[in-house]
């Protein structure tokens, strides 16, 4: 209890740092001012939704290859953390696409194909609710798991190409991309305090299953006698 | 080669079955046209418009209407208590999974071929000049709805609001069938009709893709 309080606090404190970073340190942008400072959260926030997807995806093919119970609960303590970046990106998106572009969504391909993946984690995680009996739930919610993850790319492919507001990748984005020195350092700040409160939130989220599985174990046998 | 011996005896069987009742197809193709009646309600088509957006049009009814069509595939043999038998009888669980997806490929073309000139009518759009391109769009489709169908259906025939669920499953996974079919479509009902290559490729890429995931993973779906 103790070790998770002092590591919520040091989440807490690196977020914090990031905020200060992303609101003091960064300099303004040349066309959007102030307004752009929301990137800080909203990108980094995206990357770390994408990552905790890659968990889940991970853990789905652990569940199909050895079975084990704790990948099914790192899976679905992933798959509620990443949708909750995922959301939080939904939601800033349009509150930066307002006032930068004049409209709060437009059907581009990256904000289209985050729509999409976010809907894809929704029916996985009410898959999860629909299956009774526990294995059953694991295994096959594990295999839609990985038919969602492997039909992002394609579904970002098929919207790129022919739907074509969103800026062409800033980061790693090929000639003429790139950030200001002291942006990027406060970007990458920001993309590792997401990082870690998303690692923390998972961590958290796996300690619940684990509980609720051992009730569920306790409360079976406590009938059983 | 006992993969394709079993495949096409199970096909056979599907077929059979299907044959037997019709049941699959009439709905499909009736649901279909209902589809396309209300959508001509809802936006009163005009031929310059109907150029524009009746491929769109098609395809989502043609989506909706997958969803329902794959409903039965597992859920029959669900229900029959058939699927162990069905496990027992073939070496290779994969089999079962080709059979299906090519019969329900099978089902969807048909209700496409026959729904084909009622659409072309109904929305007046000339489809004769690039039918063997249509053809080869709706082929490739199809087939990459029945293999996403086909796998999801097995997952969703085992939980509960199975009827409600696999087009929330089935729906956003088919995106990039909907968003390429529906451009590449769209390109061939134009003014001056002209094929994407880039289009079909990625249908293809599509079907490669998923036809190796079931491939990879089909036989834990039907695991007891």
């Amino acid at each position: 209890m103790l070790k998770s309080a002092v590591i919520g606090a040091v989440v807490v404190f690196l977020v914090g740092a990031a905020a200060y970073g992303a609101f003091y340190i960064a300099p303004d942008e040349k066309t959007m001012h102030v307004l752009y400072r929301i990137f800080y959260f909203h990108a980094a926030a995206a990357w770390a939704g994408m990552t905790a997807f890659f968990v889940c995806f991970v853990a789905n093919l652990l569940y199909v290859w050895r079975r084990d119970e704790k990948y099914d609960a790192v899976a679905i303590s992933s798959a509620e953390v990443g949708l909750a970046f995922i959301t939080v990106v939904l939601i800033t998106g349009p509150i930066w696409a307002k006032p930068a572009w004049g409209i709060y969504w437009t059907w581009d391909a990256r904000l289209t194909s985050t729509f999409v993946l976010w809907l894809l984690y929704i029916s996985y995680l009410l898959l999860r609710t629909l299956i009774e009996e526990s294995d059953r739930r694991a295994l096959l919610s594990a295999l839609f798991g990985i038919f969602a993850f492997i039909d992002v790319p394609i579904v970002f492919g098929a919207i790129r190409w022919w739907r074509t507001q969103h800026p062409a990748p800033v980061i790693m984005g090929g000639p003429g991309s790139g950030l200001d020195p002291t942006m990027r350092k406060v970007f990458f700040f920001s993309v590792l305090a997401m990082h870690v409160l998303m690692a923390f939130l998972i961590a958290e989220r796996y300690r619940l299953e684990k509980l609720r599985t051992d009730l569920e174990l306790v409360r079976r046998e406590a009938e059983a006698t | 080669m006992s993969l394709l011996a079993n495949t096409s005896a199970l096909l056979g069987k599907e077929l059979r079955t299907e044959f037997r009742s019709r049941e699959l197809l009439t709905t499909t193709i009736v649901f279909i046209l209902i589809v396309l009646v209300l959508f001509s309600f809802a936006f009163n088509p005009t031929s310059d418009e109907s150029r524009q957006f009746a491929s769109g049009l098609l395809w989502l009814a043609l989506l909706f209407a997958s969803s329902l069509m794959l409903q039965p595939c597992f859920l029959r043999e669900q229900n029959n208590d058939t699927l162990s038998a069905l496990r027992l009888s073939v070496s290779d669980p994969f089999a079962i999974f080709l059979a299906k997806l090519a019969a329900n490929t099978l089902f969807l073309l048909l209700a496409e071929l026959l729904l084909l000139p009622l659409f072309a009518v109904m929305y007046n759009v000339p489809v004769v000049p690039v039918l063997h391109w249509l053809l080869l769009v709706f082929f490739l489709a199809s087939l990459g709805i029945s293999i996403a169908g086909t796998a999801l259906s097995a997952i969703s025939a085992q939980a509960r609001m199975r009827e409600l669920l696999l087009p929330l499953l089935l729906l956003p996974l088919l995106t990039p069938i909907l968003v390429v079919s529906a451009e590449v479509t769209r390109s061939l009902l134009d003014r001056e009709p002209f094929v994407r290559w880039k289009g079909i490729g990625f249908i293809g890429v599509f079907d490669v893709v998923f036809l190796t995931a079931l491939w990879l993973f089909g036989e834990y779906l039907l695991e007891e």
